[in-house]
């Protein structure tokens, strides 16, 4: 099974574990990204995602696809949450089962990774002093961000 | 002379000052062409050097032909995860 989504609801680790596990699996792989409370220094309050929907799923869909081709894995799972994010929530989640460990963490990887440089999506950062930015990668002061 | 539909989305919809443009298309123009006729309006100047484009849902290369019908986006950097 190889499902994505762009949601606007929670985001429920668990419940992608239990949706994707197997008896047939060793090995389930989960990533997580979720609202930090600072980004470059500055405080943050909340993430306001928003995506060209119907385009970043088809990119999600290229991208498991390529993913399972590459690591043999069968059993994908990758959600991103758009809307207002407190701190704390999931914005992401990706799992990967496979019979064994180094597929399932590559494929993770792998996802968030190209997740990171083609999905349409952009985030707005609302910071604690009342300002508000969109996060621009290109011009990222050397920070790594989750 | 034709027009396409440009949608925008998050940075760039702010800047340009709205959700999506009408920009007069010729005959033969390419991607590259639309993103000349962009920079010409009001709110260009937030874009890059080389903004990326995608036509119908997928990422486009500039010397791709545009059609009046296509699904035209342009895409700002983009800041999933």
């Amino acid at each position: 099974m190889i499902r994505v989504a762009i949601v606007t609801r929670a985001i429920d680790p668990a419940a992608i574990i239990a949706s994707i596990a197997s008896t047939g699996y060793g090995a389930i792989s989960l990533f997580a990204g979720t609202v930090r409370d600072t980004s470059d220094g500055r405080g943050v309050s909340a993430i306001d995602y928003s995506a060209y929907t119907s385009m970043a799923e088809a990119e999600l869909e290229q991208i498991a696809a390529e993913a399972a081709d590459r690591f043999g894995v069968t059993s994908l799972i990758v959600e991103h949450r758009i809307g207002v994010l407190s701190l704390g929530e999931t914005s992401v989640a990706i799992a990967a089962a496979h019979a064994h460990r180094a597929p399932a963490f590559d494929c993770t990887r792998y996802v968030i990774e190209e997740i990171k440089k083609r999905v349409p999506i952009w985030k707005m950062e609302h910071y604690i002093d009342g300002t508000r930015e969109w996060v621009d990668p290109t011009k990222a002061s050397g920070v790594a961000s989750a | 002379m034709s027009t396409v539909t440009v949608q925008l989305f998050a940075s760039y919809a702010e800047s340009f000052g709205g959700a999506t443009l009408e920009i007069p298309l010729n005959s033969g123009d390419t991607v590259g062409d639309l993103v000349d006729s962009l920079r010409s309006l009001p709110g260009a100047s937030i874009l890059p050097d080389s903004p990326r484009v995608a036509v119908n849902q997928k990422f486009a290369s500039y010397d791709q032909a545009v059609h009046a019908r296509d699904e035209i986006a342009l895409i700002p950097p983009v800041a999933g995860g």
